[in-house]
């Protein structure tokens, strides 16, 4: 196997900001190479880079033992380099066969004709086992639908290198079986494919080789079959890290809130959800499963009083107090919410729309909770100080001042900002939506910690996943949640990912709680 | 009463073809994703370069000839227009500056440049005309016009510009709905990051098209003067309202170039309805409900963004990206 593309000494810094530090990678012809590491640690920078987005401050590529200059991706291709990008580079409004033909020129691909391009297109798709709708928009498409698209695209174009950059983040674990095996279909057709992740299980499934970057270095690389979790964890972190979930056993659990027959229509009225009923319990962990867009945000939205529900809906929440009355939370504004004493946490999905704003510091943002808290005309900005310095030390958040607009910050740090907030309020209920979406493992895993710490301090937590493996881990309970209704409500510890996936998607009638 | 529905068309045609450049100027700016409010100003600009260059040549000239007079206001026309676009171009996509300030102040600018540099040909005087050069933009282009009855008269009475702009609409539509060059041009203001990864050069296409763009709108302006106001620069401030309103009809035509042909005719139907509406139905209107009855084209293009933000037909919303700037290496 000779070396395909070669990276050599390759540097690229944004501002002050270093992505890629010296990185030499070699890849080989025909093999599944997965690229590893934490966020922020330079991953898709560097493929990027391949692929003629980015242009390296210094360094070398070499393809088939030339050198060459990508300063562009029309170069990218006509070096048969095709990326599959994170977010999807798919025009909406155009429908499949006008996104593989975008951007031809006549001189590789003849003159403009659309039914050529689709009977082409089909070709591919037969030949590599892929399931597309040419004619289909865009914007009617599944996540699923549009990334098969991305990669037909990118075949089309006569790619012999496939750089697929996350490609798993947002699929249920069968349509990740299924793309499994279009790769391996196409690693038997001589094609290399480098799929940048940092879920390990799917690194030790697929990849013949792993190649692993921190902080913008190459730390190696190692055949597959010679690697472990933890043994990638370390090579990741440059530690040991402990990659267990602490879960105990719920103690002295009480329903918290009760949901009852919750609908929600959207403006079309479309059911978003339909009559919905679980219950949320105070000192456990319940896990909401399914697939992105299934009425999650529209759950938690409701229950923390922004959502308008339809008529016959119910959440009632429980103080558990002797002789105090549940109270009905439809109707209810957050405020109303907050003034009748009920400590609702909510980290949305949205952190920089909904969650935080953006423009202001993490002491700006701490206001939020306390602007009109004391009688003094004028705010008082000393206490927001102290609480974001607490939170700064406690949850480690990287930033050169509290004043810092927090949309400068990483990833990880705006959700520990967020978080920590959250969790200075000392909640009743704490809602989670995604978490630790794009989070890396090791805030992760302080993520993981909080919710369990909150938990043990009898807090009905609720955790919208994406990542089957950690609500099993995580959570006590599972309400798998599919086209808006509750398709199932399993016991996290004696079920399996499969199942839930399998729950996802498909609804098999009416689930009752016991 | 015929008579009266005549002339309502014979005046909302030749209004309409002066939007219809404008409009089609910008619906081709705002497919790659440039929101160019400097239409007004273009249109200015366009349309006082057509006006002096024809003037300067029918006075400095001793036998001034029809087709070199026509031809050199064009090509002033659209190099002064296209040079607004450019100005618009290299501050919005080079600089990367907000694109609706820079669109008014081009719009201020034009009317200003063109007041200005009009006064020295004005010399004091309210009004001045090129009768050359108006003559040769009205010259009814069809002979059989005047002998067919009130067809020739509504449909073929007007001279070259009326059926330039209908030939170029037709044409636009097609390039953008059937070419690589108009599929291109359409991803680059849909989502010019999945543009510029399929190879696509998205700030060629943004010039070209907002430099394109700006003539065609320039155009307009141009019409206006030596068409239909008959060949004469005055100081009226008429050309930024027939600006506003040829950025209304892009709305009104969600952004397809055919739309524009019977849009912009309507438009002067409507912006025309307080004159010869009364009389056709034997109203008397009072005075200041004719400034009501001139709102109507406004008022159409707020119901068509009422009816089509309902609808929520994807097809039918403005190109994705209109507005925003865009660098390769943003994160």
């Amino acid at each position: 196997m000779g070396n395909a593309i070669e990276i050599k000494n390759v540097t690229k810094t944004f501002g002050k900001t270093i992505a890629n530090k010296n990185v030499t990678l070699n890849i080989h012809e025909g093999e599944i190479l997965s690229l590893l590491g934490e966020n922020g640690s330079g991953k898709t920078t560097l493929m990027n880079m391949l692929s003629g987005i980015y242009f390296p401050d210094s360094g070398a590529i070499f393809v088939g033992g030339k050198q060459v200059e990508i300063r562009s991706p029309k170069d990218a291709y006509e070096l048969g380099i095709g990326m599959v990008h994170q977010h999807f580079k798919l025009v909406d409004v155009f429908n499949a066969v006008e996104n593989i033909a975008l951007g031809f020129d006549t001189k590789r691909f003849g003159s403009f004709n659309l039914k050529r391009v689709k009977a082409r297109a089909e070709e591919i798709c037969k030949k590599y086992g892929f399931d597309l709708n040419m004619d289909q928009k865009v914007y009617e498409m599944s996540v699923s639908q549009k990334q098969t698209l991305e990669i037909v695209k990118v075949l089309y174009r006569g790619a012999d290198f496939l750089i697929l950059d996350e490609p798993t983040a947002v699929l249920t674990p069968q349509e990740t079986e299924k793309l499994f095996a279009v790769i391996r279909n196409m690693k038997s057709d001589g094609k290399s494919v480098i799929i940048i992740t940092h879920k390990l299980k799917e690194v030790l499934e697929i990849s013949d080789r792993v190649a692993i970057l921190r902080k913008g270095e190459f730390v190696g690389d190692i055949a597959t079959k010679d690697a472990t979790e933890s043994s990638l964890t370390e090579m990741m972190m440059g530690e040991k890290v402990e990659l267990n979930i602490e879960r105990s056993l719920p103690v002295n659990t009480m329903t918290r809130i009760e949901i009852n027959n919750l609908s929600v229509t959207d403006r079309e009225g479309v059911k978003i959800l339909d009559n919905i009923s679980f219950k949320i319990k105070s000192g456990e962990i319940l896990g909401i499963a399914g697939i992105s867009g299934n009425g999650q945000k529209e759950l938690l939205e409701s229950i923390a009083g922004l959502q308008k529900t339809k008529p016959g809906s119910s959440i009632k929440f429980f103080a558990g107090n002797e002789g105090e009355q549940e109270m009905q939370l439809i109707g209810m504004t957050p405020r109303m919410i907050r003034d009748a004493g009920i400590h609702l946490a909510f980290v949305p999905e949205d952190r920089l729309g909904m969650g935080l704003v953006g423009s202001m510091g993490m002491d700006g943002n701490m206001m939020l909770k306390t602007y009109d808290s004391g009688r003094s005309f004028v705010t008082d900005r000393k206490l927001p100080r102290i609480q974001a310095e607490r939170i700064r030390k406690r949850l480690g958040v990287v930033t050169p001042s509290l004043s810092t607009p927090v949309s400068r910050l990483s990833g990880g740090n705006v959700q520990k900002v967020l978080v920590g907030r959250e969790l200075a309020s000392n909640p009743t209920v704490l809602m989670t939506a995604y978490a630790v979406r794009g989070l890396d493992i090791n805030t992760s895993y302080t993520i993981y910690k909080l919710l369990n710490e909150e938990k043990q301090k009898g807090v009905a937590v609720v955790y919208v996943g994406e990542e089957l493996d950690v609500l099993l881990e995580l959570c006590d309970r599972i309400v798998v949640l599919c086209g808006g209704k509750v398709s199932g409500i399993l016991d996290a510890r004696n079920t399996t990912k499969e199942e839930v996936g399998l729950l996802m998607t498909s609804y098999r009638g009416e689930v009752q709680e016991q | 009463m015929i008579e009266s529905l005549i002339a309502w068309i014979l005046r909302a045609i030749p209004f309409g073809t002066i939007i219809m450049y404008g409009a089609m100027g910008e619906i081709l700016t705002e497919k790659s994703g440039n929101l160019n409010l400097g239409v007004p100003g273009i249109m200015y600009l366009g349309g006082f370069a057509g006006f002096a260059s024809s003037y300067y040549y029918e006075k400095l000239v001793p036998d001034p000839n029809g087709a070199v007079c026509v031809t050199l206001a064009i090509v002033c026309c659209l190099a002064a227009s296209m040079l607004g676009g450019l100005i618009y171009s290299f501050l919005t996509i080079t600089l990367r500056a907000n694109q609706n300030v820079t669109g008014l102040a081009l719009t201020i600018f034009g009317k200003g440049f063109a007041n200005f540099f009009g006064a020295y040909i004005l010399n004091g005087q309210s009004y001045t005309a090129a009768p050359l050069a108006n003559s040769m933009f009205a010259h009814k282009i069809f002979p059989f016009a005047d002998k067919a009855g009130v067809l020739g008269k509504t449909v073929f009475g007007y001279g070259f510009m009326v059926y330039a702009a209908i030939i170029m609409a037709i044409v636009m539509g097609i390039i953008l709905s059937k070419t690589r060059v108009g599929l291109n041009l359409r991803a680059v203001g849909e989502n010019p990051a999945t543009a510029d990864a399929d190879a696509v050069s998205v700030n060629k296409y943004k010039y070209l098209a907002t430099c394109i763009g700006a003539g065609i709108s320039g155009l307009g302006g141009m019409y206006y003067v030596l068409d239909y106001n008959q060949g004469i620069w005055a100081t009226t401030g008429q050309i930024e309202a027939l600006g506003w309103l040829a950025v209304a009809l892009v709305i009104f035509t969600t952004w397809k170039p055919v739309n524009a042909i019977w849009g912009a005719y309507l438009f002067g139907m409507f912006y025309w309805l307080y004159q010869f509406l009364p009389d056709i139905m034997g109203w008397k209107v009072a005075s200041y409900v004719t400034d009501l009855i001139q709102m109507v084209p406004y008022v159409v293009t707020i119901i068509v963004l009422i009816v089509v933000s309902l609808r929520k037909k994807k097809e039918n919303q403005p190109p994705e990206s209109l507005g925003l700037s865009y660098f390769r290496e943003d994160r």
